[in-house]
């Protein structure tokens, strides 16, 4: 076998690029516990950095002693705002617009904020030195409802923005106000829903949860006072923004800033933005000269660092008798806690909850949110989620299937009714969105035969008549949703992040032996891009996935980009890998023709060559032309084989799928369990099977974690009651239900190689689906809209309440 | 506080230190031996990522001091992987599996699943769910990590290895 | 030794429910004496018509132990839903026992056997029954210096049947609610039983009026609705992320429920 008599198909199986389950090349260091992780790295004089946090949810800081944890044997210093206030990083902005205390100065706002941070020459003298600085609180009222947040003389939150009445997105009709925000058409929703012969109307609430990745936030700074260098190592989905916000505020000129990301833990976007510990550590190495580390520990993670969600949509649809939607109108209240945090796109302070029209065909609607201050931890982020996508689709799910209950109608024949058909691709949402591709009826119909669905409904009925007759004290409930959500941020003309538009980047160079290295502007956490982006160029250029090294993550090295949350990766990064690719695949058409002594028309591509048409075995392979490319150029062009994609997509993208779930709930305890769970994505073009199917078992698991039992909550004092593992509901391998994965493919017009992007899509349709199907087990009994999470005593008290316990 | 000497075997090699009485075992491994593939993922002993072998069972590092480890004899996921590089069978099954994303619980995982058949060489699945349940995954939703131990479950017996399907 | 180093020393078995303690501040001992290498301690043996378990006999020591297996299963049983693998390890059944902590399970098992546990302190041995041993929350019948170096088991009879139910939130928690029952049986009614309960008082709780409420009974659906209305009636549990005290309650009297009627099927 060689060059010429290898086929086709072998020679594309040896590159194991697009389509292949290719073995991941990340695995070879993690399966030898060889990965890099922050907390790996150890710097000669290497300090630690711990913060002093506030017991109380809002109060006055009337005094900081740290005299006795100063004078602790290896403790170096301790940091309040009265250090940080000269060089002005007492504060620090957010992506929002909003500012947040790095440490609190004249109170605090939230339970557990940072109030002093210690810097010692270990963790265990730092803890120790934690327990002995004495701060003396004058406790205010507590603000955590968000309800009455707003309420006239409501306790003022935000002192130092009392007075200013225009915030970030606009006026603010109250001092814990944040913005009002507004899409859609008012008119026509109001006209649509005044003639409307059905309306639902509900409060769909969605809880604060947490990201709660594996791996805690942290970072090591470490300034050289030679050269003037700041270097950070980091937990950064985004590495380049954190250098440029890094320079703004330390004033640090950029080229001088190094932030690496090196292995990351899991991120989920617990780990887009910027932190108090982030800030101290840097400050703490500017003033030591040496480098210091900040780990947060669970608690400070699960009650500090970016909290997800806390929603509460008033949802309303109207529908005509027969089941067609007309109109779409939601209120949300946001709870933003104590600083708008929220790491979305600057121009969209409510993320992209205008996908909140979901798969269905609405023709006019209207979206009106309002952010409030509360006195909980500041923030949200997109929990695997692109920027509260999670919540639109939660909300619309929800919606169906409570408008479907009004109308006696099926969940599924109403989704079916109202879903926008494939001839009306692109479609224009009512909220403003170009969906880019989607046949929603093929891929509902593949999944309701997968499941038997029928069938099931016949099993249902059947159940609940025998519930009735006293036979079984098992509810069950099946669950059925369509999500369409957005993903792959953004084009320059709606999306940027402080400024800088959300493009993302790959600068791909070949050597003369044929072996690669590719660098892009995105950072993975756990979705394999060393693997994916390979498998693309290898694709792309015919050279084997194998011969190609791809970095993420080091500032210095790596074209600017905007970072890996909001499944961006793949349509931004991968499409710009993709470009860049072709623009060398160009160079080496111009190559081989001159070589071959053709014109460049008169050659085609084929795996992993190009080839005379009409004359096959006059070919030069991509590796021979990389060869060629060092020592032999046509005129004209120079060495060398490389090339730079900077790639502004046209539009989002728009993945979909059909899940359904079966559950059993036990009455007499409130257990529910899922007895199965079926998932159908649509990604558009697969690159990495195995890997597309490992994102969806994720994302399913921490679906159910959020549907059945996550969640922050606060008292009525402030306190913040079960950051820890111990009550934050991780399910271990015994709860967590087996998923079954199916799919279709309808590729992205727009984008270069079709692909979607997929990582969030299971957390938008996972929730909503296990939702639904807790709620389906209770329809009969009479019940409307049950809220989550679906644990255990929730559930007992739904059934309580209906009187099933005699 | 005073520090004492500690001596163990890890990975078949004497290691000691010097540390306080309440250095945790885990940081002793992290900090003093290097050994940085033990990882800390929580504070209430719950996630199971500072998993190792420890005589002959699978302990949490975290909540062990390390001088409860004196004189004993320790395995870690860096010991796991023949001298000549050979992965051990759980090493490849994980990675022939996608029983792996961000890595982090991965060599508690590993480590709890060495115990594990060792204790049942031929475990049922739910005999794995349950055995893996002091061990937490936030990427992988434990799918890929049952086959991965069913894996090297068969190849440690000497049944053949199903492909991983196309 | 304990005695010697004083009120700030404590003893330390697995160290699984102090040392996460201890990492979160909440305790603070000056000194810890490691058991761990005290062989004494160790051992499960029968001595006349008891099951007598060294105080550091591990979790996983008690389910791997065969006479147990053949003649208590209820302490296997039990102790496979107790936190995960690695801590059934390293965690013993004298620290299970010893703490007062209300969530431990192995407390309510012993009430309900009637266990006693052999305490040893500077000024001797001596002897409590783990129903006189619970006083509150992390509270019990020892003196500074003591601690418990064995549980005494009476042996079920023959044919006894025992359950262990255990409504919690996930594997690794404690319990939301749960129940220890052993019973028997004669002619296809109960003839013996006792009760305990998990975590829904500051002590373990011995349902006395509930387990007599059963016997002469073929536990029907009125007699176990009996037996968990008295049980619910002693309970007074706490209001956690577990749910409301009444949730909690109620759940009392459905583990009640059901782990007789385990019990039932497993008795001759």
């Amino acid at each position: 076998m060689n060059a010429i008599t290898q086929s086709k198909e072998e020679r594309a199986e040896k590159l194991q690029g697009m389509g292949c389950k290719r073995k991941r090349v990340e695995d070879i260091r993690f399966v030898q516990g060889r990965g890099n992780y922050v907390d790996d790295l150890k710097l000669p004089g290497m300090l630690f950095g711990d913060f002093v946090r506030s017991p109380y949810g809002h109060a006055r800081i009337k005094k900081i002693d740290a005299a006795k944890a100063k004078s602790l044997p290896g403790v170096l210093a301790v940091l309040t705002a009265a250090d940080l206030k000269p060089l002005s990083l007492h504060y620090m902005p957010t992506l929002a617009g909003d500012v947040q205390a790095v440490l609190a100065e004249e109170k605090v706002l939230f339970q557990n904020q940072e109030v002093a941070f210690i810097i010692a020459e270990d963790r265990y003298v730092a803890a120790d030195a934690v327990e002995l600085v004495e701060v003396e609180y004058e406790e205010l009222p507590v603000i955590v409802d968000p309800f009455k947040a707003m309420a006239p003389g409501a306790p003022v939150l935000r002192e130092d923005i009392k007075d200013k009445t225009d915030g970030a997105h606009g006026k603010r009709k109250h001092y814990n106000h944040i913005f009002n925000w507004q899409i859609g058409d008012k008119a026509a929703a109001d006209r649509a829903f005044d003639k409307a012969e059905v309306t639902i109307k509900e409060l769909i609430s969605y809880q604060r949860v947490h990201p709660c990745p594996l791996e805690t936030c942290q970072c090591v700074a470490s300034f050289d006072k030679i050269r003037g260098e700041l270097t950070v190592w980091g937990t950064f989905q985004a590495p380049h923004v954190i250098r440029t916000v890094a320079s703004l505020i330390s004033k640090i000129p950029e080229h001088k800033i190094h932030v690496i990301a090196p292995d990351i833990g899991g991120g989920f976007g617990n780990k887009v933005g910027a932190y108090p510990g982030y800030i101290c550590a840097i400050v703490a190495s500017i003033v030591t000269g040496r480098p210091v580390k900040w780990v947060e520990d669970r608690i400070e993670n699960l009650s500090t660092t970016s909290f997800a969600r806390d929603y509460h949509m008033t949802t309303e649809i109207a529908a005509t008798k027969d089941g067609k939607v007309t109109g779409l109108r939601v209120h949300v209240l946001a709870d933003h806690g104590a600083f708008d945090a929220c790491a979305d796109p600057t121009k969209w302070p409510a993320g992209f909850f205008n996908i909140v029209t979901g798969s269905y065909d609405f023709p006019v609607a209207h979206v009106a949110v309002d952010g409030v201050y509360t006195n909980k931890a500041p923030g949200g982020v997109a929990y695997r989620c692109s920027f509260r996508v999670t919540e639109a689709a939660y909300c619309i799910e929800r919606g169906m299937d409570i408008l479907a209950q009004k109308l006696g109608m099926d969940p599924a024949e109403l989704r079916i009714k109202n879903m926008v058909r494939r001839e009306q691709f692109p479609y224009q949402s009512a909220l403003g969105w170009e969906y880019d591709s989607g046949d929603y009826h093929a891929a509902m119909k593949k999944a309701m035969d997968a499941v038997g669905y029928r069938q099931l409904r016949e099993e249902q009925k059947a159940k609940q008549q025998a519930f009735k007759r006293g036979e079984t004290r098992d509810l069950m409930g099946i669950g059925v949703i369509f999500f369409t959500e957005i993903v792959g941020a953004g084009p320059s003309r709606n999306c940027d992040i402080l400024g800088i538009a959300m493009f993302d980047s790959a600068e791909i160079r070949i050597h003369p032996t044929g072996a690669v290295i590719a660098r892009m502007g995105t950072k993975s956490q756990g979705q394999g891009h060393e693997t994916t982006y390979a498998q693309i160029i290898a694709t792309e250029l015919g050279l084997p996935a194998d011969d190609i090294t791809i970095e993420e993550g080091n500032t210095d090295t790596a074209p600017y980009g905007l970072g890996t949350y909001g499944s961006r990766s793949t349509p931004t990064a991968g499409a710009a890998t993709a470009m860049a690719a072709r623009k060398i695949k160009a160079k080496a058409q111009m190559i081989a023709a001159d070589l071959l002594e053709v014109s460049e028309y008169d050659l085609e591509w084929e795996v992993d060559r190009f080839r005379v048409k009409g004359n096959p075995e006059r070919f030069k392979t991509m590796k021979e032309l990389a060869w060629a490319a060092y020592n032999r150029v046509p005129k004209g062009l120079e060495p060398g084989l490389e090339a730079v994609n900077y790639y502004d997509p046209p539009n989002m993208t728009f993945p979909f799928g059909a899940y359904i779930c079966v559950v059993d709930v036990d009455v007499d305890t409130g257990v529910t369990k899922v007895r199965r769970f079926y998932a159908l994505d649509d990604c558009g073009t697969r690159i990495n099977p195995m890997i597309i199917e490992g994102q969806v078992h994720g994302g399913l698991t921490e679906a159910f974690g959020i549907a059945m039992g996550q969640e922050i909550r606060y008292d009525e004092y402030g306190n913040v009651t079960g950051p820890t593992l111990m009550d934050y509901f991780l399910p271990t391998a015994v709860e967590t239900p087996k998923w079954e994965t199916d799919w279709t493919v309808t590729p992205s017009p727009h984008h270069p190689i079709g692909a979607k992007g997929v990582g969030e899509s299971p957390n938008v349709g996972g929730v909503p689906c296990f939702a639904n199907a807790v709620n389906d087990a209770f329809k009969f009994l009479g019940s409307t809209h049950i809220a989550m999470p679906h644990d255990h005593w929730r559930t007992w008290t739904v059934a309580e309440k209906l009187g099933l316990h005699g | 506080m005073a520090k004492t000497q500690v001596t163990m075997t890890v990975n078949g090699a004497a290691a000691e230190g010097l540390v306080e009485p309440r250095t945790l075992l885990i940081h002793f491994l992290r900090e003093q031996l290097n050994l940085t593939g033990p990882h800390i993922g929580c504070d209430t002993s719950h996630c199971g990522a500072c998993t190792v072998d420890l005589d002959g069972k699978s302990v949490k590092s975290c909540t062990l001091f390390a001088v409860q480890a004196e004189g004993g004899d320790l395995l870690t996921i860096e010991g796991m992987a023949a001298p000549d590089g050979t992965l051990h069978a759980l090493q490849e099954g994980f990675r022939e599996m996608h029983g792996l994303q961000c890595g982090f619980c991965t060599p508690g995982m590993i480590m709890r699943g060495y115990r594990l058949l060792k204790e049942t060489p031929e475990p049922s699945e739910d005999e794995i769910r349950f055995g893996i349940s002091g061990n937490l995954c936030r990427c992988t939703g434990y799918q890929n990590i049952v086959k991965a131990i069913q894996y090297a479950a068969a190849k440690l017996s000497g049944a053949s290895v199903k492909e991983a399907a196309e | 030794m304990l005695a010697d180093l004083g009120e700030d020393a404590r003893p330390l078995a697995g160290g699984h429910s102090l040392i996460p303690m201890m990492k979160l501040r909440l305790a603070a001992p000056a000194d810890l004496v490691d058991l761990g290498g005290i062989g004494e301690l160790k051992g499960i043996r029968t001595e006349g018509g008891d099951i007598v378990i060294g105080a550091m006999t591990t979790q996983h020591a008690l389910i791997a132990d065969a006479t147990l297996a053949a003649r208590l299963p209820l302490l296997g049983e039990t102790a496979l839903l107790i936190a995960d693998p690695q801590v059934r390890y390293v965690g013993t059944i004298g620290g299970n026992v010893a703490q007062g902590d209300p969530g431990n399970d192995m407390p309510a098992v012993m009430l309900c056997l009637g266990a006693s546990y052999q305490i040893a302190g500077k000024g001797g041995e001596r002897r409590v029954a783990a129903r006189d041993f619970y006083e509150g929350a992390y509270l019990t019948a020892l003196a500074p210096g003591e601690m418990v170096t064995a549980i005494r088991i009476p042996v079920p009879p023959q044919g006894h049947g025992a359950a262990y139910e255990k409504l919690k939130r996930k594997i690794g928690d404690y319990a939301t609610a749960a129940a220890a029952v052993i019973l028997t049986q004669s002619q296809g009614r109960v003839a013996t039983c006792s009760i305990g309960l998990t975590n829904v008082a500051e002590t373990p709780l011995w349902a006395e009026a509930a387990a007599k409420s059963v016997i002469g009974t073929a536990l029907d659906a009125a007699a176990l609705k009996k037996a968990a209305a008295l049980a619910e009636a002693i309970a007074a549990p706490a209001s956690d992320n577990r749910g409301p005290a009444e949730y909690r309650r109620k759940m009392a009297g459905v583990m009640v429920a059901r782990a007789l009627m385990r019990a039932q099927s497993r008795a001759a």
